[in-house]
């Protein structure tokens, strides 16, 4: 999750997000044009050799936005729900291992761990809520991992807690549904395909590094996927759904690619 | 009166793959800029004019679109010069001993250029690498975009971080390589309006 995140009008509320985002959707003057576009060393050059009128950047961005689709895709087929993601020994686990949020470190959510519940939702048989106990009884597993943020740095963590697809399958969730969606106390959001829900190093992870999982790092489950990108592992869980309706994600709804895979 | 058209030396499908080939540089390396300050590894910012995307998503959607190009592009150019056998005949061999003749002269201002068919053992060379130095940025991109489903790469290339570094010095060779490129396109502009019309 970047800290170089976009300026003002897009932090706004999902609501009013949607508004602007629709009111600006014929305007060559939208911020979200600008930036997609901003800095436009090549565009010149770009339009002259092309032809067609990329200088108008709402057929840009569209264009940009369906090939990030047709992305999704490619990964989805690269994707080997066997194959697994690298993993380490203790002595290369980063310490002190980096926050990153759509935030600064002085606006973590806190949450007692006695009122706090898993809520589950959508294309489930057993959607009664799990408390961390309930969560904590279940059989565990460790993983050394490297997590890789899209900004491009990564950081081997060390994250325990319960098998996802072990989960899924104990709360009776629909495992031919397309997506897993993650509502989060932070007002985070994101949502993955459930070929990767289901893959063996998929973690609700409870604990970083033998400790209860931290504050600053989602305390207390967060999803664990090596396979994916940072931004896809949702910290601060509230929430689960399972549903065939495209959820989007907080960074995925402003550009950043859905599958997001590594 | 009609004197024969000059012979043609640039074909349109090279012409074509060129072209689309700068075109897609161009966008990788102004966007891989504006992703690269995300991070700064090196402990220096690319100036934000020089970047493309406007902020990390937006060059992450530029860049994730215009390497489809660069590979797609670059491996029709490859095929169609190995089987051709256009790649032997124009670009081998490179010989040190004629390399370092050719290298004298061209800094002494003597290299012959008489003839765009023909390439002298420098062009031979630099030719060589940016095709070469091409394909390190593919593959160590690969690496970079989908680490965990390419092991075999990542492991040669020593690892995600290590693809980093590699990603990183490839772009700088590229970028080197465009701008003597270039250079040399104003030095001898002929070799330019052949790289347009042909000839």
């Amino acid at each position: 999750m970047p800290a170089d995140r976009p300026s003002s009008p897009l932090l706004l509320a999902a609501d009013d997000r949607q508004a602007l985002l629709r009111a600006s959707a014929r305007s060559l003057t939208s911020p979200l044009r600008r930036r997609l576009l901003g800095g436009a060393l090549s565009l010149g050059g770009l339009a002259m050799l092309s032809g067609c009128s990329i200088t108008d950047s709402q057929s840009a961005e569209d264009l940009l936005r369906a090939i990030s689709r047709l992305n999704d895709e490619a990964q989805a087929r690269l994707f080997d729900p066997a194959r697994l993601a690298p993993v380490y020994t203790e002595a290369e686990v980063a310490r002190p291992f980096p926050f990153n949020a759509y935030y600064g470190i002085d606006q973590i959510r806190r949450v007692d761990d006695r009122n706090w519940r898993l809520e589950l939702s959508g294309m489930i048989e057993h959607k009664q809520a799990w408390t961390l106990a309930d969560l904590a009884a279940l059989p565990q597993q460790d993983q050394i991992t490297r997590h890789i943020c899209v900004e491009g740095w990564s950081a081997i963590g060390r994250w325990g807690g319960v098998r996802f697809s072990d989960f899924l399958r104990r709360i009776g969730a629909d495992l031919t549904a397309r997506y897993v969606g993650f509502r989060c106390f932070d007002d985070y959001y994101t949502s993955i395909d459930m070929a990767t829900a289901l893959h063996p190093q998929t973690l609700l992870a409870l604990s970083f590094d033998g400790r209860p999982l931290p504050a600053e790092f989602g305390h207390p489950v967060k999803l664990r996927m090596p396979t994916k990108l940072g931004y896809k592992n949702p910290k601060y869980l509230a929430e689960i759904f399972v549903s065939n309706v495209y959820p989007g994600g907080y960074w995925e709804d402003q550009g950043y690619n859905w599958f997001g895979g590594s | 009166m009609n004197s024969p058209p000059p012979l043609q030396t640039h074909a349109v499908w090279l012409r074509l793959s060129h072209w689309l080939n700068a075109l897609a540089f161009l966008i990788l390396l102004a966007s891989g800029w504006r992703i690269y300050n995300a991070t700064a590894f090196f402990g220096f910012h690319i100036p934000r004019d020089l970047t493309l995307g406007g902020w990390l998503g937006g060059a992450l959607l530029w860049h994730f679109a215009a390497m489809w190009l660069l590979a797609a592009n670059g491996l029709a150019y490859l095929l169609v010069n190995l089987f051709s056998g256009r790649l032997r005949r124009r670009f081998l061999p490179v010989e040190p001993a004629a390399l370092l003749g050719d290298l004298r002269d061209a800094l002494t201002g003597r290299l012959a250029h008489a003839d765009p068919g023909h390439y002298n053992q420098v062009q031979r060379l630099a030719y060589l690498f940016a095709m070469v130095d091409l394909l390190v940025l593919v593959l160590s991109g690969l690496v970079l975009w989908k680490s965990v489903q390419f092991p075999l790469l990542r492991a040669l290339l020593g690892g995600y971080e290590a693809a980093r570094r590699v990603h990183f010095v490839a772009m700088a060779g590229g970028t080197l390589f465009l701008l003597v490129h270039v250079a040399m396109t104003l030095l001898f502009p002929r070799t330019l309006l052949a790289m347009v019309r042909g000839r």
